[in-house]
């Protein structure tokens, strides 16, 4: 079984390919092309899931072959505990986005292709070790995301998509010259990020320092840190509902990896001294802020997208915490992020296609007339209310836990924001499906089969990690607790510490 | 407690309620539909009493074994091991968790039972009983958790059923927004909570034994005297006041109190189960658990025996106004739980775990009995609407006066044995206030029980004709569980008599393996004499009497006019008691308003400053451009049009040149030839 990553990476461009050359009133055929594609992803993440060795921090399942040797640019997949489960949530999350698609009836083929092209940019940006593949799969990823909001999205969707579109790339633009930079001052030039880990400590501390920063706002953008993040509401208020479940399922990760992979992974001495401010106090930002804002919306989708805000910062946070539990954490959060609120934006999907308007205030007594639907969110509002006994709980406990030794006071903070997001999930919980029927809404039928195929895995996955989350932390802790030790030997520690 | 006797039954005592909430969740309408409402009951009622059969097996097993190895586990799997913290998903029996688990089942059990009675006329009966079981599934994994981590599962579970039974009536937007608050509120003690964790793990950690295994902290914590933690507290101090907020929350004490009257929404049974004898004791459980701890920190002690005292007091005073029959049982509880955080705080562990268990059973039968009211005059709950009700409702009357002399602490009732042991250990362990103010509230407790048995069950019926024709005792599903909750009450106590009566005290014995560390056997040693024993038995007595005689005059007699006392100061003590101290308009003028504006304002900053920040950058860069397009159009497009103009210009001139005379050429011609050769001749010098 090799080329298993080529295989998961571009399997959807095949996909796109066949669906390129289809009759484009065949929409049944496009839809199921897609879904082949996308599941012949899901075969190949299980079956890395199940090979993948828990034991090792070594580069698995690599693919390296030189590409640009001129430019010593290679093509190299690889996994380790760092991508591994950045991997499966992509494959995941990209196989529900399809099916929540079916509904989609304006110029499906172009939809379904750049769907699967969005796919594979994203799946290889995890995949990639090699930082100019990386940084190629970076940019794939933005512009199928840029048209499938900016054609298929709300009333508003062309200043989103611009937003989102210009913000990424200014982005993209420091993270390309942090790259160009670690290449040209590096004594053996290199793109291989492997390689540049290993060299970390043939860069200047000043020089380290620059990169970090502009590789951080870039990456910030993406998680989106504050104050950067005023893209997302936006981005998802236009969205389609799929687009908005791989936007905040998937998308907002490459941030959070990224800099776990490049920060990190490459520059430890700067990691170790400026994470705190960086990650530690911006997190904290991210998660009181965003739970502040989130108190305030009245549109449902916008509450969700603020309530993402909230939920990355806790990634953030610990990443900041130099701790097995904290960096353990803040992965395992990046993925039961992906799943809960890939349900969120569905659930949110759900009504907008019957009522089609979110306002909160417009919505009561659903509950009486759709149980499944009120029931099905219910469990989505209390997994990410961090409720004990699904998956969010233990990763914002290991965050929390992980960050408190050194940062007490931002997990103090970040703690509270389990009361302030309880206000707001229940405030909106009664609001949409509590109290009086409202007989506007009496005809509308209860979850569909297509809807509930699409939630039923997640809310399965997000209860099984609540109680087992081993089946997910076994991935990550080898390589996460190596990296996490890698950045408190860095020189920088001392002055870190000082803090 | 070294070697625990693995065992491998202990989950089913949990798995069973958890199943049939599966059942009911998940296939509950169609059970419903097809096989009726006799089906999801045998179902709802069946798994909790397994669990209540297997339980008492247990509890068989464990009396067989040495006192000293009392203590059972059943290890399930791994939970995390992340970064030392390992913990597996285990279930452990020793004595506190076995009355907890006896508690949790046998009162739980019987008041499902109830509920097919009471719940009866309900549509999604299906859904009741699915979370009814739920709850008693996460209050079993509270109890039973042999990690503070699991136990916490437990504790925010049991709040998630105390919300979703709270607004159980879902139609009605007062009944969520009840559940909302319980929710929000037991929250903020959570937050304390789980930092408390935390920093217990750290110190535990710096220790050299990072853990949160209730066991493994029970054997190291000692290593933690001594040590700082923050804002200038000693660590232990820092975490047990944490704990103890968290357990403000979850046990309703000052001043985290304010969700428990309005918890009050929800059925009845709920009321009963949940917000009476089981979720709210949670806090004391967990004190009682974290005796070890709790007792290496004296000022935190005090803190809760404080606490506990005043809240005792306080909502007494408020009960004492109420006038709907389950707002007095809720102030009546809240003013129990605070009973028994004063048995805690003063160190007697056993004598808060007696009343808890106690109180489970009058509490659950006084919440019945008025559920069977309620059930008899088609959901009026206002008492000044009811009266005579004891000719029409006899079991519901008897065994409510039951329950009731039990609460007041009339001997022998079981409240007597229990609540007199707390005045006591709290009079002999030096705490005169504290005495003093649960002394008070026992008379307040006599008082308001006995206004609502009169106000209830005697006189005249107030109601309506129609409600008076329609007055009926309970079906026996219900009353049949309201006469073994009354036997339980009346004889419950026999399990701790007083030593002046005689040296028989096997629930403390029972419990001593787990109050017996080093620090917890300090806080508890006190000699009290059976002469002064004696004495303090009968001030509480003759203050309970005190308390029924006034309320006799009152609201049976009427020789006494409630007047006379609403309307001292005008009538503004009267008022502010009536409407609870307007603590819950404190409260959301101080806090929950400003917290809404605060709200506003971030998000009004967000999507005006920060994003007006990134529009107008936006704004800014097209500006430039248009100016760069002005640039372009009039300054390079201008040069472009220069260089053409002027070498058209040059041309037109130029042209003139070619005059087409051939002198004229030759002129030119050398003219040029001449200039070369200059130029030339120029350079060679």
């Amino acid at each position: 079984m090799d080329h298993l990553l080529t295989i998961i990476t571009f399997v959807p461009i095949v996909g796109m390919v066949l669906i390129l050359l289809c009759p484009k009133d065949q929409h049944n055929l496009i839809r199921w092309i897609a879904a082949a594609a996308a599941f012949a992803q899901i075969l190949i993440a299980i079956y890395l899931y199940a090979n993948f060795d828990t034991t090792t921090t070594a580069i698995q399942f690599a693919e390296k072959y030189p590409w640009v040797p001129s430019y010593h640019i290679n093509y190299f997949l690889g996994v380790d505990g760092i991508s591994i489960s950045m991997v499966l949530l992509t494959a995941l999350i990209c196989f529900i986005s399809v099916f929540a698609s079916f509904g989609i009836e304006k110029g499906v083929k172009g939809y379904f292709a750049l769907l699967l092209l969005l796919d594979t940019g994203m799946m290889g940006v995890f995949a990639a070790l090699d930082f100019f593949l990386f940084y190629i799969f970076w940019e794939v990823m933005l512009l199928p995301m840029y048209f499938l909001i900016g054609i298929w999205g709300g009333p508003r969707r062309e200043y989103a998509a611009i937003k989102f579109f210009l913000y990424t790339l200014l982005g993209s633009v420091l993270i390309l010259l942090a790259m160009l930079g670690l290449y040209y001052y590096n004594p053996t030039p290199t793109f291989d990020m492997t390689r540049l880990a290993a060299n970390a400590g043939s860069y200047s501390l000043n020089f380290q320092r620059i990169a970090w920063i502009a590789l951080f706002i870039g990456f910030a953008i993406k998680i989106p840190a504050f104050p950067f993040h005023t893209w997302l509401p936006d981005a998802h208020v236009e969205a389609p509902t799929a687009i908005s479940v791989i936007l905040a399922g998937v998308l907002l990760k490459m941030g959070t990896y990224g800099i776990l992979r490049v920060n990190f992974g490459i520059l430890p001495a700067a990691s170790h001294e400026l994470a705190w401010i960086a990650l530690g106090v911006i997190g904290t930002i991210n998660i009181v802020y965003g739970a502040l804002c989130a108190m305030a919306q009245t549109d449902y989708k916008k509450l969700i997208a603020y309530s993402s805000v909230s939920h990355m910062g806790y990634v953030m946070l610990g990443i900041a915490g130099f701790t097995a539990a904290g960096i353990n954490g803040a992965v395992l959060q990046m993925f039961n992020h992906g799943t809960i609120t890939a349900m969120l934006f569905l659930l949110v999907g759900v009504i907008y296609d019957r009522a089609h308007h979110r306002e909160i205030n417009g919505f009561g007594g659903l509950a009486s007339h759709m149980p499944i639907y009120a029931g099905m969110t219910g469990l989505a509002f209390f997994a990410a209310m961090g409720l004990p006994g699904m998956s969010a709980f233990i990763s914002e406990v290991l965050v929390l836990l992980g960050a408190w030794q050194r940062h007490p006071l931002m997990t103090v903070f970040g703690a509270s924001a389990a009361i302030l997001t309880a206000g707001y999930m229940l405030w909106t919980y009664q609001r949409v499906y509590l109290g009086p029927i409202n007989d506007k809404y009496v005809g509308f039928p209860d979850l569909s089969a297509r809807e509930l195929f699409t939630l039923v895995p997640l809310a399965v996955i997000v209860l099984i990690l609540g109680v087992y989350p081993h089946a997910l932390l076994s991935l990550l802790n080898t390589s996460l607790v190596h990296l996490n030790q890698v950045v408190m030997s860095a020189p920088g520690a001392a002055v870190a510490l000082a803090h | 407690m070294e070697n625990p006797l693995h065992v491998g039954f202990i989950h089913w005592i949990i798995v069973l309620p958890l199943i049939g909430a599966a059942i009911n969740f998940l296939l509950g309408p169609s059970i419903q539909r097809r096989m009726g409402k006799g089906a999801i009951g045998l179902i709802g009622c069946g798994v909790v009493l397994a669990g209540f059969a297997i339980s008492v097996w247990a509890f068989f097993q464990m009396i067989a074994l040495d006192p000293e190895h009392r203590f059972m586990l059943d290890d399930l799997w791994t939970w995390m091991n992340i970064g030392g913290m390992k913990l597996d998903i285990a279930f452990w029996l020793d004595p506190l968790s076995m009355v907890m688990t006896l508690i949790v089942t046998g009162v739980g059990g019987v008041i499902h039972i109830y509920s097919t009675g009471y719940m009866h006329d309900e549509d999604s009966f299906w859904r009741f009983f699915g979370w009814l079981n739920l709850f008693t599934f996460s209050m079993l994994v509270l109890v039973l958790g042999d990690n503070l981590w699991l136990m916490f599962v437990g504790w925010e579970g049991v709040g998630l059923c105390s919300f979703a039974l709270i607004g159980f009536w879902h139609k009605v937007l007062a009944n969520t927004t009840a559940g909302n608050k319980a929710f929000i509120v037991n929250r903020v003690g959570d937050w304390a909570f789980v930092i408390a964790l935390y920093t217990l793990f750290w110190g535990l950690s710096a220790v050299g034994h990072p853990t949160l295994v209730t066991r493994e902290v029970a054997q190291w914590s000692h290593l933690l005297a001594g040590r700082p933690g923050y804002l200038g507290l000693p660590l232990v101090s820092f975490v047990t006041l944490l704990m103890f907020i968290g357990a403000t929350g979850k046990s309703a004490q000052i001043p985290l109190y304010v969700w428990l009257p309005d918890a009050m929404a929800g059925p009845t049974p709920v009321s009963a189960l949940i917000h009476a004898a089981t979720m709210v004791t949670a806090g004391i459980y967990m004190a009682c658990r974290l005796n070890f701890l709790f007792s290496m920190a004296p000022d935190t002690m005090l803190v809760v025996a404080t606490i506990g005292s005043l809240t005792a007091f306080f909502a007494a005073t408020i009960g004492v106004a109420q006038n709907d029959i389950k707002k007095v049982l809720a102030y009546s509880t809240v003013s129990q739980l605070g009973y028994m955080f004063t048995a805690v705080g003063v160190g007697a562990y056993a004598a808060g775990v007696f009343h808890l268990m106690t109180h489970a059973f009058f509490k659950a039968c006084l919440f019945l009995g008025s559920g069977s009211v309620i059930h008899a005059m088609g959901g009026e709950q206002d008492m000044r609407k009811m009266g005579g009700l004891r000719r029409h409702m006899p079991i519901t009357f008897w065994t409510f006066l039951a329950a009731t002399l039990a609460i007041c602490g009339f001997p022998p009732f079981s409240g007597f044995m229990s609540k007199d042991e707390i005045l006591l250990q709290a009079f002999a362990h030096g705490h005169p206030l504290i005495w003093a103010l649960t002394y008070g509230a026992a008379g307040l407790t006599a008082f308001y029980m006995f206004r609502q048995v009169y106000m209830t069950f005697f006189g005249e019926f107030r109601g309506t004709h129609e409600q008076e024709h329609h007055l009926h005792e309970s079906p026996p599903s219900m009353s049949m569980v309201l006469v073994i909750l009354g036997v339980l009450s009346v004889v419950g106590g026999f399990l701790m008599l007083p030593g002046f009566v005689a040296d028989f005290k096997p629930f403390e014995h029972f419990l001593e393996p787990v109050f017996s560390s080093e620090f917890t056997r300090r806080v508890a040693e006190v000699q009290i004499s059976h002469g002064t024993e004696l004495a303090f038995s009968a001030l509480a007595m003759a203050m309970a009497f005190a308390g029924w005689f006034v309320a006799d005059l009152m609201y049976r007699r009427e020789v006494l006019s409630p007047e006379r006392f609403s309307s001292l100061f005008n009538g503004e003590a009267y008022r502010i008691v009536l409407n609870k101290y307007y603590i819950d308009e404190i409260y959301q003028a101080v806090i929950v308003n400003p917290y809404l504006v605060f709200c506003r304002v971030t998000a009004w900053f967000d999507a005006n400053i920060i994003d007006g920040v990134v529009n107008l950058t936006a704004a800014i860069v097209v500006l430039l451009s248009w100016f760069t397009g002005l640039f372009d159009a009039w300054i390079v497009d201008g040069l472009v049009n220069l260089t053409s103009n002027v070498t058209l210009d040059f041309g037109a001139r130029v042209r003139r040149l070619q005059t087409g005379s051939i002198n004229g050429y030759l002129y030119a011609i050398l003219a040029g030839v001449m200039f070369i050769l200059l130029v030339r001749a120029m350079l060679r010098v």
